[in-house]
């Protein structure tokens, strides 16, 4: 039987109607069109699919929706803060040159701002185990570590200028 | 790939979860749901009806009392447990365990009943939790119950829950005074694979020599394995060199693992040797401090 929910995303709400077994993945990406979230492999191994709810990244594979009413989730589209301007994260993808084919971007940067938020200035070490639910096929991992460390500090430096 | 097709039951209170389970026999409890959805998507597992725990109320406290030890509610998310303050200060090896499970994404959303409750022979919060001692908090018609962790894994996917019973925590003791403890496991793809040997043990010192000791090792056999005669070996001695080298050859006599895509037999008996040795040093260090 499907239910009606409110889903809050990205600042906005959808009134949904949802199966007990659809996945947040599906709704979000098959009802709400917001289809930069992506559906990899289904087991929360990949990270393709990861958004976040209540400012925590979780795999929307793995989440159910009708779970999600009364939740803030953000996905890659929420991420900047305007039309014209970009999160210093993505930003910082696309000067390190961490984008190949894309596919794992979104939920690259949804995990990065899952460390970022808490700690923008991560070890290496800590980047890493932050990323380690994300494949990149393209195997261009080195240059993501190296961006999720300068979005780091840029965040660290645009919340200083902001409290200064 | 979509789920097949259930009722979906958000219960607010433990008795209602309870009621629900004698009502719907067959249904299933679901926390994080980061092993049970992947039965249901990728193994072909069908369910009538899932039940939520992390609907029920009050479930997901974490305390640690200086005399009642440490407890965990069953919707504490493996997040929670890795990074809070206590567990990190008092309770280092159970944070550790937690940290080490799966990847950020799963650790917000699974917990560590869960994890106990999949009964998988490779769960990596175990054998930490056996080795302290702990205890199941378990509701279901009967009443309220609390069972030794190390009665609760029957076998694979297999623990001793009747129906319609609910873990609503896990409890570890106070720990005693000069106690250490420690928990080594190894994988493919850094923590994030599923552990192809693990080992976890908790020391008490009384001067120099270890007045007890507990070891249990995963991934070995159908449920995690205490390592009776390797404790033994142990027990009453100051750990040098020589009783660690022997321990270790012990406890990779002790286990009779298999072999699969994570590891061969063998591979594995070598490693539970090398683990052992490894964790009843940092244990024995540890609990020198
Ligand atoms: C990508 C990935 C990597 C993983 N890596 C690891 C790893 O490194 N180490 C590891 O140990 N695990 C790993 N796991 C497995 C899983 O994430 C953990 O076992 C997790 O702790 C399960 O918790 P959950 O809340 O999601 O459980 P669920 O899937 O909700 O439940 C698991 C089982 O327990 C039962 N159950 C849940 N709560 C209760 C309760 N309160 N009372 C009674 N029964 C209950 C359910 O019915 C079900 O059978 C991984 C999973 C994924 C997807």
């Amino acid at each position: 039987m499907k239910q009606v929910i409110v889903l809050n995303v990205n600042g906005e709400p959808y009134t949904v109607a949802v199966y007990p077994w659809q996945t947040l993945n599906e709704v979000l990406r098959e009802e709400i069109n917001l289809t930069g979230v992506k559906f990899g492999c289904g087991s929360g191994d990949c990270g393709a699919c990861t958004v976040m709810v209540d400012g925590r990244a979780v795999s929307s594979c793995l989440t159910l929706a009708i779970e999600m009413q009364g939740k803030e989730i953000m996905t890659i589209e929420g991420l900047a803060p305007s039309g014209e301007t970009l999160h210093p994260i993505q930003e910082s993808f696309v000067e390190k040159g961490a984008i190949q084919c894309g596919f794992c971007t979104p939920g690259m940067e949804m995990a990065a701002l899952n460390l970022l938020k808490n700690n923008p200035t991560p070890s290496d070490y800590e980047i890493r185990e932050a990323l380690a639910g994300n494949l990149c096929r393209c195997t261009g991992y080195k240059k993501i570590i190296e961006a999720v460390g300068v979005a780091g500090q840029k965040m660290k430096e645009a919340s200083e200028r902001k409290t200064s | 790939m979509r789920l097949s097709h259930f009722d979906y039951h958000a219960p607010e209170t433990v008795a209602q979860a309870i009621a629900l389970m004698q009502a719907k026999p067959g249904a299933r409890l679901m926390a994080g749901g980061t092993d049970l959805l992947i039965k249901m998507r990728h193994a072909g597992l069908k369910l009538q009806d899932v039940i939520s725990v992390k609907s029920i109320k009050g479930l997901n406290t974490i305390t640690v009392d200086e005399n009642k030890g440490l407890s965990i509610g069953a919707t504490a998310l493996l997040a929670d447990v890795a990074l809070h303050p206590d567990i990190l200060k008092y309770y280092p090896t159970v944070a550790q365990a937690a940290r080490g499970t799966a990847n950020a994404q799963v650790r917000n959303m699974g917990t560590v009943i869960g994890n106990l409750c999949n009964a998988s022979p490779a769960a990596d919060n175990a054998p930490t939790l056996l080795a302290m001692n702990a205890e199941v908090e378990i509701h279901g018609p009967g009443g309220q119950r609390r069972m030794p962790l190390e009665q609760f894994f029957k076998g694979p996917g297999i623990t001793a829950l009747q129906p319609a019973e609910i873990v609503t925590a896990v409890h570890a003791p106070k720990l005693a005074p000069h106690t250490g403890t420690a928990y080594i496991s190894l994988s493919a793809r850094g923590q994030l694979d599923c552990t192809a040997v693990g080992v976890a043990a908790m020391i008490v010192l009384k001067g120099k020599a270890c007045e007890e000791v507990r070891i249990f090792i995963s991934s070995c056999g159908p449920t995690p394995v205490r390592a009776l005669k390797t404790e033994a070996i142990a027990r009453g001695k100051e750990l040098t060199e020589a009783v660690i080298e022997q321990a270790g050859n012990q406890a990779a006599g002790e286990v009779k693992p298999i072999a699969d895509v994570r590891a061969s037999a063998g591979y594995r008996e070598k490693m539970v040797a090398v683990l052992t040795r490894r964790v009843l040093s940092q244990a024995y260090t540890r609990a020198s401090e």
